[in-house]
Order: structure tokens, then C-alpha cells, then sequence
């Protein structure tokens, strides 16, 4: 677990003391070994803490990731663990942080920063877009820029307007950023791990629903499989992976779908339908290989995301399904999809989701009377 | 005369209260400005106000004429004082000025000759140029603009690479990284965020890094503008923002980008200090610029520099000036050229002779004529660049576009080659 980039000045500073009394601290709180049940929240938290530990120069920063420990309490005691200077309040400035952390990753430091809702995001697309995206490329890699950019994301939760977009379309058609969205607690640790050590930008689309969801992980063996990819340079960046396994068709999902795509194929199981879930996982890069395996060996599939379906990361993925394993169709690829209005208000926003009934829909709409 | 503050001495009282771990440290705000300010009382015995506003009139030591301004009319005032750089930094600068000039017109001149593609010519404002150049350490960090190119090269860039970006080669032809200087920068005022970026982090190290990060007068009306001085100044970082006021925004002039009294005057609603300094003369700009890198090394935090000057030609070759503003305008300002009301000062002070003026436009042709030799070069472009430097490692999905574009490619070649035949 050595650190990518090391600052040039570990040996004073307050960056090294905050470590020390990491150290000190993260032996007092040393985690229970062994299979426990966590959150997505807790899992998000632990990656962060685990990589400022590993990494001197690994720093969060937002609006209220401090003392408060985030709106959705994702930083929970980082500041109180590694001090002020490694996880602190900005001043409320979107841009401001996301362009800081340019800075402070051009010079060395691998910023982990919280954009405290999707659609308060929006001020930082300039710098996203225009910096973020592109500083390594206008300079033929001699800058890289290691940065997290994390995102709570979708609905859901019955939020008020403004924050419960679907933005991860805006970033996956933008080159240049990797887009990341775990849907289970595992993998909230295991993508964050590699979003934190990715030697390029990445924006971490975290599904705000699924914050609170829980699932029996051992964090030990999920901290010994990182400590094993680092070294051997194996990992599961960018690649899909098949949430349930099934033959007769194939629902592709991400993020806050995924939950809702495999509590369809429970429910189509036991109509004597068996169907396969893939989960997305990384969105830029895209899997291909996987998601497209899974289409030849059924034949059929549908696309589930929470976002508009209009231009969307879902029709995307049909048309590179469809180019790549059109013979292997039995019919059209079905999307379904948030429709193209704006984020409802929360009391009309279960109209808006995909849900178990609309997906069971497309999945006997897929011709099967032949 | 450090008008230091002590940022650590003053934690938020909520803070005070957490044991142990939570013990405030570098990055917190701290309440910085109630310490300057009393420094500023106890040292100057002036107000936080007088000390955060800019003195009363724009510094300047040498007018337009060549001569050295009398003292009393430099504006200066307590608090607000600056003394004379030594003789060789100031024929350093007049040596860079002259290159810079040069610079400036046989770029403007490739352009015309088809061989770049656009440049932003900063002629009349090669003063501040070099001076942000000039002000800095080998560890201090500059973020230019896309009109910077002369103070990019002032800083030791390559001027050949310098130009990579209006050639149109690639997006920047430099290393930013090994010249501790950002890539020119064509959104507004978005670079003053990645300097102050690079300073927080070299504070959180404890090195004594500066960063002057400059911008237009068009560009404080930016957002980004504001968010970056906040930043600095609640962080209490060693940022120098150096405003080059050359009066256009392309075609909008500045009193349509904003009413305060003067663009310095911004600095202190931000709690920093800020200072206006005449734009043409190199010898204020030393001045001003060194006091205030000199500040920000020393732990005052950020300040803010605005620079009056005037832009000589039109925005780009792609612009015609004509149309927004009078000949007689521009005419005026000739007369306060920075090139030669410091050529006059220097042979007046018997420090510029025949000899040594003769081997400074040595030097300004030599660059010229580089210039000239590797813009004319024609540098064949790889196709397959475009897909090199995206990500670090290239994605599978730009693997199949880059094999893609490749066979396109060698399928032409066999055309024209079967053509040949």
C-alpha cells in the first residue's frame, strides 16, 4: 500500500503530525474483524479514513465535511481523527473547491472533495469541464491530476428540487473524467479505494438513496484485497460486474438502479423468468466486454437508469450493445428511464423512478412469443 | 516591515473547546485579518482600512517623460512605502522589456505571415510583464493568462514552446510542472483557483512557496475571480493576484465591467490589502510586486496588485479595434510607452550606455529570429497524440477509436501510394 505520489515534505508540517494522530487514533478505533454489518455511508467513510492513512497527501475538503462530517455524515471524524489540515470547510464556493483542488493536486496532494449535492455541483461544471477534464491531456501527461470528486446523486430520498439530479451524463460525455457509482456497500469501499489512488480525475457518483443501505461486509478482507491489487497492479477499475447471475435476459444497471433491477429479477424468478443483473459500476471507462457477455448469452436486455432517457449514459449503453451484439438479439433493447422532465417534487417523484413493474413491463415486451 | 499575521494564535472559540485531536492547525481559518490589522495599527499606526486599502493614488516612480517622480508625488504614504529597486535589477527589467517588445511584434508579425494561428500581443504592457516575472523565486509558482506569453517567457520558458498553444500545435507546448508555471490560460480567472490551489498545498507542507496569479480587468467580473481572493484570504495563503487593467475587455471598457473605485479597492472586502501601481512604469511594478511577494512570503497572506496600463493593439489579429474606441485614445498612451520612458531614465542615471543598448537589442533579436526559425519549422503532428494523454492509461473504448483512426490512415497511405504507381 505505498502511496502513488509522496508530498516532497512529509518529514515536517502539519501534514505529517495530523498523521501521527491518525495513527494514534486508528489503532484506538481499530475495526472489529470479521464479517460485520455496515452501511454504504460507513463503508464510503472507512475507504477515505483507510486512504488518509495509507497517504499523507490524501485530503478531503467541501462545505460542511468538518465538524458536522458531511450532510449525509459521509467524513464523519476525519477532522477529528487527521486534524483540520487534512479534512476541512471551504467556503461555500463550488468552483472555489473544485478549482483549489486543481491547484493542490497540481502540486502534489491527492484532494478528495464533496460536492455537497448533484445539482450544487452546477458552479463547478467550468472547472470541471474545462480544467478538471483536461489537464492532463493539453499537457501531454505531465500533469496529472489525482482527484476525487464526490457526488451524492439521484432520488429517491424525497428531496426538495435541486437535489435529486441524475448528473452523471454531463461528466461521462465529457473526456477526459473517469465516472464511478457503486451500488453495494463493498463497493463502495473497493471503487473509492481506486478512485482515491487513480492517477487521473474521477468523479464518484455516490447513489444518495443507498447511503443508508446495509450489507454484512468484512472490511479487513476488503482492505488485504486492496493491499493485494495496489501490488500486483489488479484491480476491478472499470469493469462491470454481473450482480445476479440469469439466462433469459439481461438488465444492465448503475448506481441507484441496481437495487431496483435485482428486486425485478427476484420478482420475475418467481413468474419462472430467470434474469441476469449486470451492474455497471464504472461508467467511464465502460465495460464493454462484460456487460456485452451477458447480452449474447441471453439475447434480450434492458437498460435501467434513474436519469432522463434523452441523450442519456442509458442510450449509450443500447447503442454500444446493439452495435457490438446485434445478432445476437432476439429483440429491440428496451430503456427504462427517468422520463425527460424535470426532478419531480417528493410527492410525485415514485411516478418518475424506475421501478419493479415498469422494468417487468419492457422485460415481456422483449418478443418472446417466438 | 512585515505586517505579519500570526494565523494561528486566534482558533474559532468553537474549536478551542474540542480536545485533543481535533486541535485546530495550518489550513483553518483563523481569523487572520483581526491580526493584521492590529499589526498594521501597532507598526504604521494607521487603521485596517488604510492598511487593506490601496494608498490614495497609484504608486509610481518614474513617469512618463523618463524621470524619476519626486518623492512626495510617488503615493506613497505610511504603511504604503516602497523604496527603489537596486541598478542591475532595473537593467535586468529593461533588458526584458526590450525583449518582450520584440517578442510581441514578431509574433504579431508570424501571424500575419500565416505561420500562428492567433496572438494576443501584450505590447504596452511588456512593464508588467516582466515584472511578474522578475518578482518571483526559483519555488514560487506563476498562473498566466493567454496574454502572458512574455512574462511565461520572462519566467525562462522555452519561447518556441511558449508559442505551441497559438500555433496550434497543441493545447500548451511547456511542462508546467518543471517551469513552476501553469498553462496559459484561456477561461477567465479560473487559473486564480489552481494557484491558490498550489500555495494552500505548499503551506500544508510548510514550504515558503509564493504564487502570483494574474488576470485582466475584464475577468474580475468573473465569479471565479471572487471565489479565488475568498479562498485565499480565509486560508490565509501567499498569493500575489496581479490585475493587469489594460483597460478592454476585448471591446467593453472597464466601466461597464465594474464601478468601485478602482479595481485594487476589491481587495478589501476579502479582509486583504490592496495596491495600484502605474502599469507602464517597471520600476513601481519592481517595487509593488516584490513588497507584496515579499508580504505573502513572510506569512501576511494574500494581497492584491492592480496594474494600470493600456493594451496598444487590438484584442488579437482577429479584432478590430477601430470600431470601439478613438486613434486619439491610443495616441495618448503612446506617450506613456514603458519601453522608452525607462530607456531615458537609465541614460539619464548613466546606468544604459550606446554599448550595452546595442547588446540588449542583440539579445531581443536573437530571440526574434528563434522565433522566427521554429515557427517556420514544420513540426509534423501525430495523429495518434489525440488519444495518448486523455487518461493516463488510454480506455478501452479510445484503444478502438486510436486503431480506428489508424487504419483510416494507413488505408489513405496505400491510396495515394497505389496512386503514385
Amino acid at each position: 500500500m505505498s502511496p502513488t505520489i509522496t508530498t516532497s515534505s512529509e518529514a515536517n508540517g502539519n501534514v505529517s503530525a495530523a498523521t501521527a494522530r491518525a495513527a494514534a487514533t486508528a489503532a484506538a478505533v481499530a475495526e472489529q474483524s470479521g464479517p460485520q454489518t455496515i452501511t454504504l455511508a460507513k463503508a464510503l467513510n472507512t475507504a477515505m479514513a483507510d486512504a488518509m492513512h495509507a497517504d499523507p497527501s490524501v485530503l478531503v475538503f467541501g462545505e460542511d465535511v468538518g465538524m458536522l462530517g458531511g450532510v449525509f455524515r459521509i467524513t464523519d471524524g476525519l477532522t477529528k481523527t487527521f486534524g483540520q489540515s487534512r479534512c476541512f470547510d471551504t467556503p461555500l464556493a463550488e468552483s472555489g473547491i473544485v478549482g483549489m483542488a486543481v491547484g493542490m493536486a497540481m502540486n502534489g496532494m491527492r484532494p478528495v472533495i464533496e460536492m455537497q449535492f448533484d445539482a450544487f455541483a452546477y458552479p463547478a461544471f467550468e472547472q470541471i469541464v474545462s480544467h478538471v477534464a483536461k489537464m492532463h491531456n493539453r499537457t501531454k501527461g505531465a500533469v496529472k491530476l489525482p482527484m476525487v470528486i464526490r457526488v451524492p446523486y439521484a432520488g429517491g430520498i424525497g428531496g426538495v428540487e435541486h437535489h435529486c439530479d441524475s448528473s452523471e451524463a454531463y461528466y461521462a460525455h465529457t473526456a477526459g473524467l473517469k465516472v464511478y457509482t457503486p451500488a453495494t456497500v463493498a463497493d463502495g469501499y473497493r471503487m473509492l479505494r481506486e478512485a482515491i489512488d487513480s492517477h487521473d480525475p474521477v468523479m464518484f457518483m455516490e447513489p444518495k438513496k443507498l447511503y443508508w443501505s446495509k450489507d454484512q461486509v468484512d472490511l479487513d478482507a476488503l482492505r488485504a484485497e486492496h493491499a493485494e491489487n495496489t501490488e500486483r497492479g489488479t484491480s476491478s477499475e472499470g469493469r462491470a460486474a454481473v450482480a445476479r447471475p440469469g439466462t433469459d435476459a439481461t438488465l444492465i444497471a448503475y448506481g441507484p438502479s441496481v437495487p431496483t433491477a435485482l428486486a425485478a429479477a427476484a420478482a420475475a424468478a418467481e413468474e419462472g423468468r430467470s434474469l441476469e443483473v449486470v451492474d455497471v459500476r464504472s461508467i467511464v471507462p465502460f465495460d464493454d466486454e462484460t456487460v456485452c457477455a451477458s447480452v449474447r448469452k441471453t439475447g434480450r436486455a434492458v437498460v435501467i437508469a434513474e436519469a432522463h432517457g434523452f441523450a442519456s449514459v442509458a442510450s449509450e449503453i443500447v447503442a454500444r450493445v446493439q452495435e457490438r451484439c446485434f445478432h445476437h438479439l432476439a429483440a429491440p433493447i428496451r430503456r427504462v428511464t427517468g422520463f425527460d422532465v424535470p426532478f419531480p417534487a417528493p410527492k410525485l417523484e415514485h411516478y418518475y423512478l424506475p421501478g419493479v413493474d415498469r422494468i417487468l413491463d419492457a422485460v415481456d415486451d422483449l418478443q418472446w412469443e417466438d | 516591515m512585515t505586517i505579519s499575521a500570526d494565523h494561528t494564535a486566534q482558533p474559532p472559540a468553537a474549536e478551542e473547546q474540542t480536545p485533543g485531536p481535533a486541535a485546530p492547525d495550518a489550513a483553518a481559518p483563523t481569523g487572520a485579518s483581526n491580526n493584521a490589522a492590529s499589526e498594521a495599527v501597532r507598526k504604521f499606526g494607521i487603521s485596517v482600512e488604510d492598511y487593506m486599502l490601496p494608498a490614495r493614488h497609484q504608486i509610481q516612480m518614474v513617469g512618463p517623460d523618463g524621470t524619476l517622480t519626486p518623492h512626495t508625488e510617488q503615493g506613497t504614504q505610511p504603511g504604503h512605502e516602497y523604496s527603489l529597486p537596486g541598478d542591475e535589477e532595473l537593467l535586468a527589467a529593461y533588458e526584458q522589456l526590450v525583449v518582450g517588445r520584440r517578442v510581441n511584434d514578431q509574433n504579431s508579425a508570424l501571424v500575419r505571415q500565416g505561420r500562428m494561428a492567433v496572438y494576443p500581443s501584450s505590447h504596452g504592457q511588456e512593464a508588467c510583464q516582466v515584472a511578474a516575472a522578475l518578482c518571483l523565486s526559483g519555488g514560487d509558482w506563476m498562473f498566466p493568462t493567454y496574454r502572458d506569453s512574455v512574462a511565461v517567457m520572462a519566467r525562462g520558458v522555452d519561447p518556441v514552446q511558449t508559442m505551441t498553444l497559438f500555433r496550434g500545435d497543441w493545447h500548451g507546448g511547456y511542462d508546467p510542472a518543471k517551469h513552476k508555471v501553469g498553462i496559459q490560460c484561456t477561461p477567465l480567472t479560473t487559473q486564480l483557483l489552481h494557484g491558490v490551489g498550489v500555495a494552500h498545498a505548499a503551506k500544508l507542507r510548510g514550504e515558503d512557496t509564493v504564487v502570483l496569479a494574474m488576470c485582466g480587468d475584464g475577468a474580475t467580473s468573473e465569479g471565479d475571480f471572487h471565489e479565488a481572493l475568498n479562498f485565499a484570504a480565509v486560508f490565509h495563503l501567499p498569493v500575489v493576484f496581479f490585475v493587469q487593467n489594460n483597460q478592454y475587455a476585448i471591446s467593453v471598457p472597464l466601466a461597464h465591467q465594474s464601478v468601485a473605485p478602482s479595481l485594487a479597492h476589491k481587495a478589501v472586502g476579502y479582509g486583504m490589502a490592496g495596491e495600484r501601481v502605474d502599469g507602464n512604469d517597471v520600476v513601481a511594478l519592481l517595487a509593488v510586486l516584490g513588497r507584496a511577494v515579499r508580504l505573502a512570503r513572510e506569512g501576511s497572506g494574500p494581497l492584491l496588485v492592480e496594474a494600470h496600463t493600456y493594451r496598444m493593439q487590438a484584442h488579437t489579429n482577429a479584432d478590430d479595434a477601430t470600431r470601439y474606441r478613438q486613434d486619439s485614445e491610443v495616441a495618448e498612451w503612446v506617450a506613456k510607452d514603458p519601453l522608452s520612458r525607462m530607456k531615458t531614465y537609465l541614460t539619464d542615471r548613466g546606468l544604459l550606455d550606446d554599448d550595452r543598448a546595442g547588446r540588449i537589442a542583440e539579445k531581443a533579436e536573437a530571440v526574434a529570429a528563434q522565433l522566427r526559425e521554429g515557427l517556420s519549422e514544420d513540426v509534423p503532428v501525430e495523429p495518434q497524440d489525440l488519444f495518448k494523454y486523455v487518461f493516463s492509461t488510454p480506455t478501452p473504448q479510445l484503444q478502438e477509436q486510436s486503431a480506428l483512426l489508424a487504419d483510416e490512415l494507413a488505408r489513405d497511405a496505400a491510396l495515394t501510394s497505389e496512386a503514385a504507381r
